[in-house]
């Protein structure tokens, strides 16, 4: 055998690599959602009073509403009886420091690349492990708190900084704002919670891992972010699931806030389970991302990168409220076998001289629906908005498919609104140039799709680019050929 | 396989042996019978005028898909160079300078050839290359060849002229140190200036192990680098083969006497 084929080989068996399930004993809800299961939550969390009637009143909301089903998306219904809307590995209190938190969950970080030890302190990245429902620890918590930072999961903030978590909580995402957004306010379990005060440019990256790991399990985790006037912060979220036959739910709510001149930049590398080859299983990821630029010449900046998960329905998007703000969007979205994506963002113009930029590359292939759907949206007073948006796709194979939806809506004349659009395949004599001097078919793809996403990819912060890079060759393997 | 072993002559092994090789294009025949033999160290050039299958022939070489074989063999080194995929012949050292290299969007010089650099190191066996590392090599081999180092870091052929184009050809074939080296049409394109430079690069390359199979419209290539054998590429077959001479003769007398053959 050759080496171009063993390389693939290689490529194949590392396809999902962050497939195995951790044996570790839980304690988890009664199946099923009721006001009970809220109830439940919230004792387990030792909730103030304000929480609890916040939750209630999103669970009465959401039962009064249905799915939407404006997407291209197609699924069997959701049955949200038949699921644990709370899973925490069994522990009688929450960890103190890194040395109470059990070893056979560090050992599965580890197994992910997530270093939570020695490795994250080489990096330099600090980080906050949400497992299942529940926040596990939090490294460089004392290095961050000599500038002020807080960095904590959103239980502990709740405790700790009620103030603050009262203030912003559903200030950018309403409790009653969406279907998914509305049920994650009702049962969300955990999830980081991010403060940088005046001034302060965050030395670090900050960033978030979450792993489904129970069966049957929805995770449902919250974000609070907020910026300062004048500070900064980059923030990284990774996902990962076991491999599962059936379709288990992530109905994630995130928020920012950015202050006056403050700028918050936000990358994903989303790598959920994503169904096998003939699309079972896999991650129904159903997500809320609103940044809010609410102060002067504040800056938002969003990056994903989509590879993982049955269904993606995400749409990270600005509201450009301060005179001067800034929003940003770039995506990289992969689809192959039978993954469905339907993602983008939305821009909303309010204030003065807003600008925004939205950079989308949808890849499709195998037997995937790949739709980017964009809102850009200028308000009467946001004179001399401009938006500039590119969107392209790029085809593997003839059995997939590209879609484009732009949604322009201008009221006010001075705005200046561009969008772009393009659509192609990999062609045949790329591939051919690239075999004839030596690469692999997959290589070759590879380093064609990687190039097709360059301007997204150099968005991320440099340890997580290489990652992304490998993790867009390996969605691909068996895409071609 | 069959060896003859000859005593008088004691000739080296064949790079490359082309037998009857015919060669279908959409079920169209292309190449209807090839007899080509290219000894290590040798120069061979492939004349004639335009549809006789002169890019058909190094497609197929280099194993291009949509090219099929329908009879003949070729072997390389004394392998069955049409059994393997088209990046293990570029892995065991046939390179292909393209007559219109294609443009890779977003993926620099400096990726892409690191890529095929190490690809091919993993093949043989060796170690494979950092980025410091080839970058050392890549900028000391542009510098030999008078390619700009900027080139390295643009994107794959993306805007670049036609004399660029083909300059960076001839620092990948430099840096991937091929054995067969198949030019197509390399001269097509460039002004005399260009045409010096790139042809005295690839002439600079020739040793006593390599092989260098030149297709070309024109003799001025030849000018520079200097063919032991001249063959006309007619109708799918060789019509003529000579020296260097042939090439002069084909110059004056122009490939109409080919033509009418053929028909």
């Amino acid at each position: 055998m050759n080496a171009g084929v063993e390389q693939v080989r290689s490529l194949a068996d590392q396809k999902y690599k962050y497939g195995f399930v951790t044996d570790i004993e839980s304690e988890v809800a009664p199946k099923g959602l009721s006001e009970e299961t809220v109830r439940f939550i919230s004792a387990k969390k030792d909730e103030p009073e304000w929480l609890l009637a916040w939750r209630l009143k999103a669970y009465r909301a959401w039962l009064k509403e249905t799915e939407p089903n404006w997407a291209r998306l197609h699924h069997p219904p959701i049955d949200y009886q038949d699921a644990y809307y709370y899973s925490a590995p069994k522990k009688k209190d929450g960890p103190k420091s890194l040395d109470e938190v059990d070893p056979k969950l560090l050992e599965t970080y580890a197994k992910l690349g997530v270093p939570l030890h020695e490795r994250a302190i080489l990096a330099g990245v600090a980080v906050d492990a949400v497992f299942d429902s529940v926040s596990v620890a939090t490294t460089f918590k004392g290095k961050l708190e000599e500038y002020g930072i807080i960095f904590t999961s959103i239980s502990e903030a709740v405790k700790k900084h009620p103030d603050l978590v009262r203030l912003y909580l559903g200030s950018v995402v309403p409790y009653s704002d969406n279907y998914f957004a509305t049920l994650n306010s009702a049962v969300f379990t955990d999830g980081s919670f991010v403060y940088v005060p005046p001034g302060v440019r965050c030395p670090m990256e900050l960033s978030t891992y979450f792993r489904i790991n129970a069966e049957k399990t929805g995770q449902f985790e919250r974000t609070l972010i907020i910026a300062d006037k004048g500070s900064y912060v980059s923030y990284l979220e990774g996902c990962t699931a076991p491999m599962r036959d059936e379709n288990q739910l992530h109905a994630a709510v995130v928020e920012l806030v950015a202050l006056d001149d403050a700028e918050i930049k936000y990358s994903t590398v989303q790598n959920w389970y994503p169904g096998d080859e003939q699309g079972r299983g896999g991650i129904y990821n159903f997500v809320t991302k609103r940044g809010a630029c609410r102060g002067r010449a504040s800056h938002i900046s969003w990056t994903q990168v989509e590879t993982g998960s049955a269904i993606t329905w995400k749409y990270p998007s600005c509201i450009l409220q301060g005179d001067d703000s800034v929003g940003e969007f770039y995506s990289v979205a992969i689809t192959n076998n039978y993954q469905q994506a339907d993602t983008g963002t939305k821009m909303i113009h309010i204030g003065r001289n807003t600008r925004s930029r939205i950079v989308s590359k949808g890849i499709s292939a195998g037997h995937a629906d790949n739709t980017y759907r964009g809102l850009v949206k200028v308000m009467p007073k946001a004179d001399g908005a401009r938006n500039h948006t590119q969107c392209d796709s790029l085809l593997i194979g003839n059995q997939c498919g590209a879609h484009t939806t732009p949604y322009i809506e201008s009221r006010n004349p001075s705005a200046r609104i561009e969008h772009e659009a393009s659509t192609s395949k990999i062609s045949e004599d790329q591939l051919f140039y690239a075999r004839q001097r030596g690469l692999s078919e997959e290589e070759a793809v590879s380093l064609i799709v990687n190039g097709f996403c360059r301007e997204v990819l150099q968005q991320l912060p440099m340890e997580f680019a290489v990652e992304a890079q490998k993790l867009v060759a390996i969605s691909l393997e068996g895409s071609v050929g | 396989m069959t060896t003859k072993t000859s005593s008088e002559t004691r000739e080296p092994a064949p790079l490359l042996a082309v037998s009857n090789l015919h060669a279908t294009v959409d079920g169209r025949e292309i190449l209807k019978g090839i007899d080509l033999v290219i000894r290590p160290g040798e120069v061979h050039a492939v004349m004639g005028p335009n549809g006789a299958g002169k890019s058909t022939l190094s497609y197929v070489l280099a194993g291009r898909s949509g090219y099929e074989v329908t009879e003949g063999s070729v072997l390389y080194r004394g392998l069955d160079l049409l059994a393997m995929k088209t990046e293990e012949r570029a892995c065991r050292g046939v390179f292909l300078a393209f007559q219109n290299p294609v443009e890779i969007a977003g993926v620099t010089g400096v990726n892409f050839l690191k890529t095929a650099v190490n690809a091919i190191h993993r093949f043989r066996g060796e170690a494979e290359l950092d980025a410091m590392q080839f970058l050392k090599v890549a900028r000391r081999k542009a510098k030999e060849l008078g390619v700009d180092e900027d080139m390295l870091k643009r994107a794959v052929n993306s805007g670049f002229s036609g004399g660029e184009k083909k300059r960076y050809e001839a620092l990948q074939m430099a840096l991937l140190e091929p054995r067969l080296m198949i030019l197509d049409e390399t001269d097509s394109g460039l002004d005399i200036d260009a045409l010096r430079v790139v042809a005295k690069s690839v002439d600079a390359m020739r040793s006593p192990d390599r092989g260098l199979l030149v297709i070309t419209h024109h003799q001025r290539i030849l000018d520079y680098i200097v063919p032991d054998r001249v063959h006309v590429l007619a109708d799918g077959r060789i019509a003529q083969t000579g020296d260097k001479d042939l090439a002069l003769e084909l110059e004056r007398t122009g490939y109409a006497q080919f033509i009418g053959q053929a028909a």
